[in-house]
C-alpha cells in the first residue's frame, strides 16, 4: 500500500492527457457525453476514452496494473474487483477534497468500496435487486403482488400467467453461464434458501439440502414457466425479452428500471409494476449489491487530475449537469442520498425510492445463514471467484438444459470448487 | 440419357454449393440487417426478417465514436505490416526455394510452430517488451506484431509458390549476366507475381481481422476496427443493433476489397495447381 502511495505522488504530474478505461453502459456513454464541460472548466486538462468489454477491460486494466506501464490513469471497475485490487496496493487510496461530499454517498456501496477504513474508489452507479411484473397480465389473472413476495408466491402467479401459445413466459431468470451473470441471481436465491458458497475455513457448501432446494425450484420454475433456451439469456436477453412483452415476472439488478420505464426502449413502459426481491425459506435476505466505481491505478502518472476528475464525474454537480441535459430519470442511480431526497427525482422515477431502500439495505459483507469467512453480497470477494463461478454457472446450466440432475450438478460443483480452492491455496 | 444424367448432376452441384454459399454467408447478412433494426427488434423472439429499417443505430455509432480514426489505424497498420511481412518474406522464401541447406526444412516447419502457440501464453513478454520499447498503443508497436506473426504463413506460401518456378529459367538469366538482385527482382517476381500477390492479399485480410493484439497492445491512439467493434458491446443495456452497425462499418473496407481482388486471389492460389 506505502508502494502505491510513494508511485502515486512520485508519479504525479499537473495537467496533460487522462485516459479513461470504460465499458459501455447507458450512465457511462452520458458521462463521456458531458465530459466537454469538464474539459471547459479544467481547460488544462484533456480526456482520451477507451470504452471495452467489461472482460476485456478486466484483462487490460490487470496487464496494465500488474506491469505498472501506465497505460490508464482512471478505471471504471466494480466492487467486487476493489477490495481485491486494493489489497494488492494495485489502486491508489482516494482522499476526496473538501468541497467533496463523501458523507452524501449511500453508506452500504461506500463500505463495498473501502478496505481498513481507506476508500480505494468512488461509486458513479450502484444497484441492487427487486422484482419486475407486468400489472397488466397481473390484472388479467385477478393477481396482486404483495410487496414482499416469497418465491412460492411467484412459481404460483407464473404457473398462472404463463401462455406459451401467445409466447407470454410467466418468468424470466438469468440462465446463462457466468460468475456475473447466472451465479449472480442463483447466488443470491441460494442465500435466501439458506445456503452460501463457503462456511468457515473456506470449506465449499454447495453439496448442502439448501442449495438442492434453491436449483431444484429454479430449475423446476423455469421449466414449467421460462422461455425456451433460457440458458442463453442474461440480463440483457431478459431485459429485451420483458421490454417486447414476453416476460411476466422479471427478477433481476434495480437498474433494469430505467430501462424498463423508458418508453423509448420497452413497449410495456406503462404496465411494469415492481416489488421487493422474493425470499425462500431462510426469510432473511437476498442480497445483492453492485456498482460501478471510478479508481485511480497506482501505475497512473497523472493521479492529481484523475482525482478531480473522478469528484467531478461522482458529485451532486454532476448528477444535476446529467438531470439538465437528459431527464432525472437518466441519473447515475443508487450513489448518492441527496438524489434519492430530490423531489424532482422521485416524481420521475417512480421506482426511486424503492430502490434506494433495497440498495440502503443490502449488506455488502451478504447475508447468510451460517457464518462465513468472506465478503460480497451476490459474489464471493476473493480473486479466484471469476473461475468458480463460471465453472459452477455452467453446471448450473446443464440442470437448466436437462444435461444433468441437480444432485449431479451440485456434486460435480462442490468437487471442481474444492479442487480451485485447493488449488489456490484457500483449503488444505 | 447421359446427357441428361449429367445435367441434373450439375444442377445438383450448383443446388448444393449455393446452399453452403447462403449458409456460409447468413451471419454477415444477418449482421447487416441486424444494424438497420432497432435494439429490442434485435433480439425479438422469433427473429423478424421483416421489419422497419432505422437508421438510428449507425447514427449512435458515428455520434459515439470516431469511426475514421479507428479506419485509417486498420488500413495504415495492415498494409505496412503486409508490405513489411513481403519484404522479409521474399528474400527468404528465394533462399530456402532456390539455395536450401541441410536444415531448410526443419526451419520451415518450426516456423509453421510458431503459428500454433497460442497468443495468450506470451502476452505478458510481448506486453513488457512494448512498455519497455514504447510501442505501447503505437501503430509501429501492431506492425511489428502483425509482420511477425504474419510471417511464417507469408513464407511459407512465397516458398510454395517460388518452388513452381523451373529453376532453369532462373539459371538462364544468370547465363546471360543477371545478378542476384535482378534474378529475384525481374525474373523471379514477376513469373510469380500471382502468388505474390494473394499472399500479400492473405497477409492484409489477417492483419485486418487480427483482434487479440489490437485489444491488448492498444487503447487510443493506435486503435484500429477490431477494437471499435469491441467497444460497442455492453453488460447492461441493449446494445445488438448498434454492434452490428459497427461491425458492418468494420467489415465493409476489407469485403469490397475481397470482392474486387477475389479473380486475382483465387488465380494466385491455385497458381501452379495445373501443370
Amino acid at each position: 500500500m506505502t508502494a502505491a502511495g510513494m508511485l502515486l505522488a512520485g508519479g504525479a504530474q499537473a495537467g496533460g492527457t487522462l485516459t479513461i478505461a470504460t465499458v459501455n453502459n447507458g450512465d457511462m456513454i452520458i458521462m463521456k457525453q458531458l465530459s466537454g464541460e469538464f474539459e471547459k472548466a479544467h481547460p488544462d486538462i484533456h480526456l482520451n476514452w477507451v470504452t471495452l468489454e467489461e472482460n476485456v477491460l478486466r484483462q487490460r486494466v490487470t496487464t496494465d496494473i500488474a506491469t505498472h506501464a501506465g497505460q490508464f490513469d482512471i478505471l471504471t471497475i466494480g466492487n467486487y474487483e476493489v477490495p481485491i485490487w486494493a489489497r494488492q496496493g494495485w489502486l491508489a487510496e482516494l482522499k476526496p477534497g473538501p468541497d467533496y461530499d463523501v458523507n452524501d454517498i449511500v453508506p452500504s456501496v461506500r463500505a463495498g468500496l473501502s478496505v481498513d477504513s481507506r476508500l480505494y474508489a468512488l461509486p458513479f452507479y450502484a444497484e441492487s435487486v427487486m422484482t419486475y411484473y407486468r400489472t397488466d397480465l397481473f390484472q388479467k389473472a385477478g393477481l396482486t403482488m404483495p410487496q414482499h413476495p416469497t418465491y412460492d408466491q411467484i412459481r404460483t402467479y407464473a404457473d398462472r400467467i404463463t401462455d406459451r401459445d401467445s409466447q407470454t413466459y410467466g418468468l424470466c431468470l438469468r440462465g446463462k453461464p457466468g460468475w456475473g451473470e447466472n451465479m449472480a441471481y442463483v447466488t443470491s436465491l441460494v442465500n435466501t434458501f439458506g445456503g452460501q458458497w463457503f462456511g468457515e475455513g473456506w470449506k465449499p457448501m454447495l453439496d448442502t439440502p439448501e442449495w438442492k432446494a434453491a436449483l431444484q425450484w429454479y430449475v423446476s420454475a423455469m421449466k414449467a414457466d421460462g422461455p425456451p433456451g433460457a440458458t442463453s439469456n442474461g440480463f440483457n436477453e431478459n431485459l429485451a425479452l420483458f421490454a417486447s412483452g414476453h416476460c411476466g415476472i422479471w427478477v433481476d439488478s434495480t437498474v433494469a428500471g430505467g430501462l424498463l420505464f423508458d418508453p423509448r426502449q420497452s413497449h410495456v413502459a406503462d404496465r411494469v409494476g415492481f416489488s421487493a426481491a422474493p425470499t425462500g425459506p431462510y426469510g432473511k435476505g437476498p442480497t445483492w449489491l453492485w456498482s460501478w466505481n471510478l479508481a485511480i491505478p497506482a501505475s497512473s502518472r497523472h493521479a492529481d487530475d484523475a482525482r478531480i476528475f473522478i469528484e467531478w464525474a461522482t458529485s451532486r454537480t454532476y448528477v444535476q449537469l446529467v438531470a439538465q441535459h437528459e431527464g432525472w430519470v437518466a441519473v447515475p442511480a443508487g450513489t448518492r442520498v441527496s438524489t434519492y431526497d430530490n423531489p424532482d427525482y422521485q416524481k420521475a422515477a417512480p421506482f426511486a425510492t424503492f430502490v434506494h431502500s433495497a440498495i440502503d439495505n443490502a449488506d455488502p459483507n451478504g447475508q447468510t445463514k451460517q457464518p462465513r469467512s468472506y465478503g460480497g453480497a451476490q459474489f464471493v470477494g476473493i480473486a479466484p471467484f471469476q473461475a468458480i463461478g463460471t465453472q459452477v454457472g455452467q453446471t448450473v446450466a446443464a440442470t437448466l438444459s436437462g444435461q444433468m440432475t441437480v444432485e449431479q450438478a451440485l456434486g460435480a460443483a462442490q468437487a471442481s470448487v474444492s479442487r480451485t480452492m485447493r488449488q489456490s491455496g484457500y483449503l488444505h | 440419357m447421359a446427357r441428361t444424367s449429367t445435367r441434373l448432376r450439375h444442377a445438383a452441384i450448383t443446388v448444393l454449393a449455393w446452399g453452403i454459399a447462403l449458409w456460409m454467408f447468413f451471419p454477415i447478412l444477418w449482421m447487416f440487417l441486424t444494424g438497420f433494426k432497432s435494439e429490442p427488434d434485435a433480439l425479438s423472439t422469433p427473429p423478424h426478417f421483416l421489419f422497419h429499417p432505422t437508421l438510428s443505430s449507425y447514427q449512435d455509432v458515428f455520434a459515439r465514436e470516431n469511426y475514421w480514426h479507428f479506419a485509417t489505424n486498420s488500413v495504415v497498420i495492415s498494409v505496412m505490416a503486409t508490405l513489411v511481412a513481403l519484404l522479409v518474406s521474399i528474400p527468404a522464401a528465394y533462399a530456402m526455394a532456390f539455395l536450401p541447406g541441410p536444415r531448410t526444412r526443419m526451419t520451415l516447419l518450426w516456423m509453421l510452430s510458431t503459428r500454433m502457440l497460442p497468443s495468450v501464453g506470451v502476452l505478458v513478454p510481448i506486453y513488457l517488451l512494448a512498455r519497455a520499447t514504447g510501442l505501447l498503443d503505437s501503430r509501429t508497436g501492431l506492425i511489428v506484431i502483425y509482420m511477425l506473426t504474419n510471417l511464417p504463413i507469408t513464407v511459407w506460401m512465397l516458398y510454395t509458390f517460388f518452388r513452381e518456378v523451373p529453376v532453369a529459367i532462373l539459371e538462364a538469366g544468370r547465363m546471360d549476366g543477371a545478378t542476384r538482385w535482378q534474378e529475384v527482382t525481374q525474373v523471379l517476381m514477376p513469373l510469380a507475381l500471382p502468388g505474390i500477390a494473394s499472399t500479400g492479399l492473405l497477409s492484409l485480410i489477417l492483419c485486418w481481422n487480427e483482434t487479440f493484439w489490437s485489444l491488448n497492445l492498444t487503447s487510443s491512439i493506435a486503435a484500429p476496427l477490431t477494437t471499435f467493434i469491441a467497444s460497442f458491446s455492453s453488460p447492461e443495456g441493449l446494445f445488438f443493433a448498434k454492434l452490428s452497425a459497427a461491425s458492418t462499418l468494420a467489415v465493409a473496407p476489407i469485403m469490397v476489397f475481397g470482392w474486387v481482388s477475389q479473380k486475382q486471389l483465387v488465380r494466385g492460389l491455385t497458381f501452379g495447381a495445373v501443370k
